[in-house]
């Protein structure tokens, strides 16, 4: 159990991270979110123990990260924005290396390498340098090195930035192979891997909590959860017959085409019936019509505009 | 102890693995040969000692040191590995303690590869190898102490040229710290002691006795409080500025 308590990291006089406080437990895929600068990697910086919070701690698994360092980073595995790693090295010396400094030795030390080099598919390049190998694999080197001991706690920042759709498949599919009663959290500010690897996602904006929850609770609050989308062949006078029924919250229509209608549902209301029966009974001249469910980036820009207002 | 030497043996090897450790080798042999050779007359003095080869020594070292410390940490920052490193369960100190002995490693590696000049001496003539070994003794300390400085600069600095630079000129102020011209020219109010404590600071004045073949237990003393001072600066500066 990871447990933060009112994080705070100030930079002279910008607040990087603001009165921060969760808690991650046991089999949580946690996906930190927020817009850039808003503390996503300043905060793992702080839980991982590279930089001291100006005030609050950070516990990990009951080691306080300022008190107990080297017990809380024994327990961690930790891939830094960039995937940093010794470019003059081969793979398969640099991760030797972070074994040893792990505290393997011996034959422990070459199953654990070995292992982790069939795990993340290493293997080619495992006697390549580590500068002339392409984006992917160096990511991969990166997350290599942060799994290598099976840590309890597994902090990756922005693991598939720069990688290309199949490489984001393949690391998701390990991430989540990884994530069985193990705390996982990642930062990205791609949002269909929340959605696709999470359980839970938190957002962050200047530094403070904005949201919380499961990536469909944070779906559902977003205004746009159950509208339905209406596209006409022909432009519409409505009426008034929309705004009559109790559960419609507000009606967009395109501005340029004005054959776009999006119609907004009260929240936890299901609409699609009552609009079908009022379409047909007006006769509208529908294309197509469907239920939107609510996109994490509509919530995402809901609570982070939100946020920025109040910084 | 057991990550020191980890982080010891990846440092050593990482200059070997790349021809920085060869070019500085290669470079200190040859210019450390053109000293001794043509600007200290080994030949012409006709005496059976390694002099003129040591004298030069920390005017070599004014330069090739601080190429081999600039990367120390600058790199380390630049490319983010410091992240890596520091979240690893490593202690700083040992950390700062296990590349500074990697460097100094290298430095003696270097300097143990000048051993023909000795045999040739032993060949010439009869030194005292005593002496001699003192002086390599004091040689290798004092190239410790400009790499400590090296250390501290270069953790604060995420240019690596930047590091060269104001190491070089730091370690030229501490060389030339205990020389006449530079004692004179203090004004003559100034307390002995403040001239003392200043002429004290000096790398000549520890090492030329040193190489003279005085070995002194208090020059090697200081040179180790020097470093252990500057490398205890580097662990606070690395606190301080690995931030950004």
């Amino acid at each position: 159990m990871i447990e933060i308590t009112h994080l705070s990291k100030q930079f002279e006089q910008f607040t990087a991270v603001d009165d921060l406080s969760f808690k991650v437990s046991e089999g949580e895929v946690l996906g930190f979110l927020g817009p850039n600068g808003a503390g996503k990697s300043t905060t793992m910086k702080i839980i991982t123990g590279f930089l001291a919070p100006t005030s609050g701690s950070v516990k990990v698994d009951g080691h306080n990260i300022a008190t107990d360092a080297l017990a809380a980073k024994a327990l961690m595995g930790y891939l830094p924005e960039g995937a940093p790693s010794y470019g003059d090295m081969t793979t398969l010396d640099f991760l030797r290396f972070v074994g040893e400094i792990r505290g393997y030795r011996g034959d422990e030390l070459v199953q654990r390498v070995g292992r982790v080099l069939a795990e993340v598919e290493l293997g080619s390049v495992a006697l390549q340098k580590i500068e002339t190998l392409s984006k992917g694999f160096k990511r991969r080197v990166g997350l290599a090195q942060a799994i290598m001991h099976d840590p309890k706690v597994l902090i990756l920042d922005e693991p598939t930035d720069g990688l290309d759709p199949n490489q984001k498949q393949h690391v998701r599919e390990l991430i989540k192979n990884l994530a069985r009663d193990k705390i996982v959290i990642i930062s990205t500010h791609i949002l269909e891997e929340v959605s696709a690897v999470c359980t839970r996602a938190v957002i962050i904006a200047n530094g403070r909590l904005v949201a919380d929850g499961t990536p469909a609770e944070l779906e559902a609050s977003s205004k746009y959860h159950q509208a339905v989308n209406v596209r006409l062949t022909q432009p519409l006078e409505l009426g008034g017959h929309l705004e009559s029924l109790a559960d419609v919250a507000g009606i967009e229509v395109d501005a340029e085409d004005r054959l776009s209608l999006r119609i907004l549902a009260q929240a936890g209301k299901s609409i699609y019936s009552q609009v079908a029966k009022i379409a047909q009974e007006q006769n509208w001249p529908i294309a197509e019509m469907t239920v939107a469910r609510g996109q994490l980036e509509d919530v995402f820009k809901q609570v982070t505009a939100g946020g920025a207002r109040r910084g | 102890m057991g990550n020191l030497s980890v982080i010891f043996k990846r440092e050593l090897a990482s200059y070997f693995a790349t021809p920085l450790a060869y070019i500085f080798i290669v470079i200190f042999l040859i210019t450390n040969g053109i000293f001794t050779f043509e600007l200290g007359g080994f030949f012409l003095r006709g005496q059976a000692d390694l002099l003129p080869f040591f004298s030069f020594h920390p005017w070599l070292y004014l330069f090739m040191v601080p190429a081999i410390a600039m990367t120390l940490w600058a790199d380390e920052r630049k490319t983010g590995t410091i992240e890596l490193l520091l979240t690893l369960p490593v202690r700083l100190r040992d950390a700062v303690l296990g590349k500074f002995l990697a460097a100094w490693a290298l430095m003696g590696i270097a300097l143990a590869l000048t051993f023909p000049i000795w045999i040739t001496v032993n060949y010439l003539g009869d030194p005292d190898n005593g002496v001699i070994f003192a002086a390599y003794l004091g040689s290798w300390f004092m190239a410790g102490g400009f790499l400590a400085i090296g250390s501290c600069i270069s953790a604060a600095t995420k240019n690596s040229v930047i590091a060269f630079i104001l190491t070089v000129s730091l370690c030229f102020i501490f060389v030339i710290m205990g020389s006449p011209i530079l004692l004179e020219a203090f004004p003559a109010w100034m307390p002995q002691v403040v001239v003392d404590a200043f002429a004290a600071m000096g790398f000549l004045t520890h090492y030329e006795s040193i190489a003279k073949g005085v070995l002194d237990i208090r020059d090697l003393l200081f040179f180790a409080a020097f470093i252990g001072a500057w490398l205890f600066a580097s662990a606070i500066v690395i606190e301080i500025k690995k931030a950004n």
